[in-house]
């Protein structure tokens, strides 16, 4: 018992003595002189105390004030008229003065940068090693020896591989730029830093190209460049690839449904960009019965679309649709009119503007792989979830007794009806469950883009393509259609610009078609000849 | 009587194009539209015709001869390949394998639909199909033969003479009271009988009959058969059909086939008694 | 069975009738305008004149479009891309004519051109300059790109729903291109600011008049050109696609050259639309290639009744009319009812306002019809 209360009043003591250290410096950032406040500064970040990232963080955000009657240096908030002050190390209340009465701590940029690394060499320490190489990644091509020094220190003890690389680098950059280094001790550090994609890495391979005199050194360097470029060119093909992939998910979700009630049905729903902005609207609605709830809110906003994208599909199948059968012309003109008809509803109900619809803080971010390649969380999702909801729906054509009759009835509509199925439930159902894809489209879409009462028809015309020119009827081609039309637009998109890369696709569906009329993979059977 | 599958190999080699045409074999020739050289011994050459759809062999290895002015019929259980024969003479579907010559120069496995068409092939379907918003005398009209380029179409007055023409046909097939009806709103037989006018006002060398009787009273039958029988002569004439005792009244040279390929050919008493022709419709009513 | 030509065209009756009516209405409409004052009750304002050139430029497009969907079964979703090329190409001739009277008053370059920085005019703008070239660019660009696609199209058999999906496609990527200033056609705001046609001032009543005449002098001669056409051989053997396209071609048609043909002058006539319409309303954009104008163009002509040419004449201008209502008196509903006109024509009136029209005369006259109406038209029979 006693020994606790000794080590209890060690610690005290210890903060104690601590603290005084800590006025004092705080007291420093008073000074007019930049390099008084340096000081303070790295005094500040150097005494460890819990307290000092707040002083910082106030210092950056010019919450860190003089209090002029009392010359002191306090935290300070903007509060009705003047500032409501707390002391910087205790936090205890100081009270409120008029606006002229305290002004804001000034810094420039070197103090700026300077708490950027101070807190990256913080960081350095950190248990989570993600949060270690993103500290070492930013100190690259630092040469402050204070912040080199931190480096070699974490270096010695670092274990993961991947954060010891990016202090290698950031060692080896110091030692390039240093004019007293040897030359073969260069040319070893040229040789580590040849794979690295950090943009320091360039720059001082660039500088020690045009800066040497030893030819070897230039070789090197030079060497190194051309290998930087070719993996970062690598990384940027997968970059493209990530965004074509991404994009594709998106053509995948919104043509799936389609290819069912298309393909399947062959009813030309032109209303269907509708049923995924019905979708989104879901999801907006959800969000707002649930505003505390935007991490989970998708979880129900993904069946709630589902249900009411169906719902208006089966209640579009049983009032318009079911007059049309074997007539798919009229089938395209009608559900165009229900498409206007959901369109001006909507826009009516929810006005035209845009909606915004919260991301949850999970598909926020993204996975940096390295400087110049990183995986945003909310298309990375959305790539699984689009495969995901194809899965399921061929799991549900194959094992269920509705795909069973589905299938049926797509193949042959005539024996499907003499083996007793219901055609005008399976219609009803089938269009449903293509619409309410079509709704789950809609919530993933709401993610990516603006809710509006356009949003569907921004999605239809390439949806069609998607389908056409998978081939009609074939589940897998529209797989492979979406995917192939996203990746293609994405890697014509750096040469021609978007809108063109989308022009150029289109001509070359248009073309497609004209030699493949039936697509990619066409439907076989004398069924799909008439 | 033509019957190459019954002679020797070595007499029946002679007959067959490649052969004798050897030249012609060998790299493209150019394929003349429209020109048909009917010199040669027969009008028709159809030899080692396959056709499969998804593994399926609707025709299997098929191989027949058809001469000027014939009138052949052509029987066979359902799936024989009836159907899927005429498609390819007539360009509709493409042979996996085999040549089909129309006359000496006409390689119909590479012309299209029209081209057959305008060479001289005409066909009736089996299901009657005119153009059922066009008058009687429309469908007529359409299919008359001259010039059917959209020019000529839009500019070219109809003659006096074609229109007698077209009359004395309507009048052939009994229908020129029926002249200014919509073909849709004719009787099941009527149609049958359009549509072997409209086949007639093509003027083919060659004609064929997807099954001309179905719907037809028993007199409608009587005149089908006098009608192709003396089309057979100036034109040849191909039937395929189901019913036996009509065909008894009209054939001279019956083919059978099954399974895609010619099981026998020759009188229709021999074929009749064929063993193996019995066999396959054994279960079949043959008579029906 | 007849076979019209020229001729004939012009003197049926329903030709008499239709051009009777629409010259007694334009006539009337241009003396009210053009002689009765101002303050009187009976004058017709100029923007009655201009309202109704603009119907019978539509009702001339929705004949182009009957011509193909309703005679040739082909149902295209890019009309509007042919109305707005012949707007354009009308709409550069215009530009050409505003000469150094633009903003920054340039006499060889229109104003986007020197926004954008260019320095000379595009070669594809050179024949903008005369009236007779520009006359030929308006048949020439929708003629000659519904030639090059119909010819890749009909070759190659796509027809169908495929066909209306990549129509569409055209003029969807049209729009897009139309969109961009490289283009040289003044993306997104277009060609406007039109001062003068022919060195008549735009803004005048008599210069309006005569469009508008103009206007329903084209139609009159694109309905007896169809008429003539539609009575032809030629109409007869286009219908004979539509109903059976692969029977046709064994009776040795060659089915493409007929929807080409047919195709490509309905886009010649739809071009000559928008040319009309376009010095009416004083702008051109790229909005309208918007697929959304094609295929209410389409519910133009279903609403009249296909294949009757007039029928398309009337749906245009009843549609229209019903728009210009609609959006004046309660500008939200007007999609409700477009929508809703869309359902209705489908699912009740496939034959549209005409065929209810003769289904009516013919209960009251209560003779049974001649032929029973044949099933529906969307599936021919086909050969098996």
């Amino acid at each position: 018992m006693p020994r606790v209360l000794i080590l209890l009043l060690v610690l005290i003591g210890a903060s104690g003595l601590a603290r005084a250290d800590l006025h004092e410096a705080v007291a420093g950032l008073g000074s007019r002189s930049f390099d008084d406040k340096a000081q303070a500064i790295e005094q500040i970040a150097r005494s460890g105390d819990p307290q000092a990232t707040v002083i910082l963080d106030a210092l950056e955000s010019r919450e860190l004030v003089e209090d002029r009657a009392n010359q002191r240096i306090v935290l300070g908030e903007k509060g009705g008229d003047g500032w409501v002050l707390k002391d910087p190390i205790s936090g205890e209340a100081l009270g409120t003065v008029g606006s002229r009465d305290a002004r804001p701590v000034v810094i420039n940029n070197r103090l700026r940068e300077l708490i950027h690394n101070l807190r990256a060499v913080a960081a350095l320490a950190s248990a989570n090693p993600l949060e270690r190489r993103a500290a070492a990644s930013q100190l690259v091509g630092n040469d402050d020896p204070v912040v080199l020094d931190a480096l070699r220190e974490r270096q010695r003890e670092e274990d993961n591989p991947l954060v010891s690389g990016v202090i290698d680098t950031a060692l080896n950059i110091a030692v390039l730029r240093n004019p007293d280094t040897e030359l073969a001790v260069r040319l070893n550090a040229i040789d580590a830093v040849a794979g690295s994609l950090e943009p320091a890495v360039r720059n001082v391979l660039r500088d020690r190209f045009s800066e040497t005199d030893a030819s070897s050194e230039k070789r090197a360097a030079q060497k190194a460049l051309a290998s930087i470029d070719a993996r970062a060119e690598r990384y940027q093909m997968a970059d493209t690839l990530f965004f074509g992939l991404s994009l594709g998910s998106v053509l995948l979700l919104a043509a799936i449904g389609l290819a069912i009630t298309f393909g399947v049905m062959g009813v030309i729903n032109m209303a269907h960009g509708e049923l995924i902005m019905l979708g989104a609207y879901t999801t907006y609605m959800v969000q707002q019965i649930f505003p505390q709830g935007h991490e989970w809110s998708l979880l129900v906003a993904v069946p709630a679309a589902f249900l009411v994208s169906g719902f208006a599909g089966v209640l579009i199948e049983r009032l318009v649709i079911r007059f049309l059968y074997g007539r798919p012309l009229e089938t395209l003109l009608a559900t165009f009119g229900v498409s206007l008809i959901l369109q001006q509803a909507v826009r009516l109900i929810f006005s035209p503007l845009n909606r915004t619809v919260v991301t949850p803080e999970w598909m926020s971010g993204a996975l940096q792989i390295n400087p110049v390649f990183s995986l945003t969380f909310n298309r990375l999702y959305i790539v699984f979830f689009a495969l995901a909801v194809f899965l399921l729906l061929q799991l549900v054509l194959k094992k269920t007794r509705l795909g069973l009759q589905v299938r049926a009835v797509s193949q042959n509509r005539n024996t499907a009806r003499g083996l007793g199925i219901r055609r005008e439930r399976v219609n009803a159902l089938t269009f449903g469950l293509g619409s309410g894809i079509a709704g789950i489209a809609g919530v993933a879409l709401a993610q990516l883009t603006n809710v509006g009462p356009n949003l569907g028809q921004a999605y239809i015309i390439d949806s069609f393509m998607v389908v056409v020119f998978g081939g009609v009827g074939n589940l897998w081609g529209t797989l492979t259609a979406a995917f192939g039309l996203g990746i293609a637009n994405k890697l014509i998109e750096p040469m021609a610009g978007a809108v063109l890369a989308k022009i150029v696709i289109l001509v070359f569906i248009i073309l497609f078609i004209q030699r493949k009329p039936r697509g990619l993979f066409p439907q076989r059977g004398r069924a799909a000849e008439e | 009587m033509s019957r190459p599958d019954s002679l020797p190999n070595a007499v029946r080699d002679t007959f067959r194009r490649d052969q004798v045409f050897s030249p012609l074999r060998s790299g493209v020739r150019p394929v003349q539209p429209g020109e048909l050289d009917a010199r040669g011994k027969y009008i028709l050459y159809m030899e080692e015709i396959t056709v499969s759809f998804d593994g399926f062999k609707a025709l299997n290895d098929l191989t027949l001869y058809i001469e000027p002015g014939e009138l052949r019929c052509i029987i066979g259980p359902n799936g024989a390949g009836k159907s899927t024969m005429m498609d390819v003479i007539t360009g509709k579907t493409r042979p996996d394998h085999g040549t089909c010559y129309f006359g000496q120069t006409l390689d119909l496995t590479r012309l299209s639909e029209t081209d057959i068409a305008t060479a001289g092939i005409g066909r009736k379907f089996q299901k009657p199909t005119v153009f059922p918003e066009h008058t009687a005398l429309e469908n007529l009209e359409l299919a008359m033969a001259g010039p059917k380029g959209p020019w000529q179409a839009l500019l070219a007055p109809i003659t006096g003479e074609q229109r007698d023409w077209m009359a004395s046909t309507l009048d052939t097939v009994g229908l020129l009271a029926e002249r200014d009806r919509p073909a849709g709103a004719l009787s099941h037989g009527q149609k049958q009988w359009l549509e072997i006018a409209m086949v007639l006002m093509q003027k083919p060398r060659l004609l064929l009959v997807d099954e001309p009787i179905a719907g037809m009273t028993r007199q409608e039958v009587e005149r089908t058969g006098e009608l192709l029988q003396s089309l057979a002569g100036e034109h040849s004439v191909m039937v395929v059909e189901h019913d036996m005792e009509f065909i008894r009244s009209i054939a001279n040279t019956v083919t059978v086939l099954h399974q895609g390929s010619v099981l026998a050919e020759g009188r229709m008493q021999d074929v009749q008694n064929d063993a193996k022709v019995i066999e396959v419709y054994l279960g079949e009513n043959v008579e029906s | 069975m007849r076979h019209s030509d020229l001729k004939t065209a012009l003197t049926d009756r329903a030709a008499k009738v239709f051009i009777g009516v629409l010259f007694s209405a334009v006539i009337l409409v241009a003396l009210l305008n053009l002689l009765v004052p101002v303050d009187s009750a009976l004058h017709v304002s100029s923007y009655t004149v201009t309202l109704l050139g603009k119907y019978l430029c539509y009702a001339l497009l929705a004949l182009a479009l009957d011509l193909v969907w309703g005679f040739g079964g082909i149902l295209s979703l890019g009309h509007g891309a042919f109305f707005a090329l012949g707007g354009y190409a009308m709409g550069m001739y215009l530009m050409r004519q505003i000469g150094d009277r633009g903003v920054y008053g340039n006499p060889n370059l229109p104003d986007f051109m020197v926004f954008l920085n260019w320095k000379e005019l595009p070669w594809y703008w050179q024949a903008s300059d005369h009236f007779g070239l520009t006359l030929l660019l308006v048949g020439l660009a929708p003629g000659l790109l519904a030639f090059v696609f119909g010819w890749l199209a009909f070759r190659s058999r796509v027809t169908g729903v495929y066909l209306s999906i990549i129509t569409q496609a055209l003029t969807y990527a049209l729009m897009l291109a139309f969109f961009r200033n490289e283009f040289g056609f003044g993306g997104n705001n277009g060609l406007t600011d039109f001062k003068d046609i022919l060195g008549f001032s735009l803004q005048a009543d008599s210069t309006r008049v005569a469009l508008l005449i103009a206007t329903a002098l084209a139609l009159a001669g694109a309905f007896v050109l169809c008429r003539w056409i539609t009575g032809s051989r030629l109409g007869r053997v286009t219908l004979a696609v539509r109903d059976g396209e692969s029977r046709a071609r064994f009776l040795g048609y060659r089915t493409e050259h007929y929807k080409l043909w047919i195709f490509t002058l309905s886009a010649v006539l739809a071009g000559i639309a928008g040319a009309l319409y376009v010095p009416q309303v004083g702008i051109i954009n790229p909005g309208e290639f918007s697929p959304l104008n094609s295929i209410e163009l389409v519910v133009w002509v279903a609403v009249g009744g296909r294949a009757t040419l007039y029928g398309a004449v009337i749906g245009a201008i009843l549609v229209n009319y019903g728009k210009t209502v609609f959006t004046g008196v309660m500008p939200e509903a007007w999609l409700f009812a477009l929508g809703g006109l869309f359902v209705a024509v489908t699912v009740f009136l496939p034959q549209g306002l005409v065929g209810l029209a003769s289904d009516l005369l013919k209960r009251k006259r209560r003779t049974p019809p001649t032929a029973p109406q044949t099933t529906n038209k969307e599936s021919p029979h086909e050969p098996a």
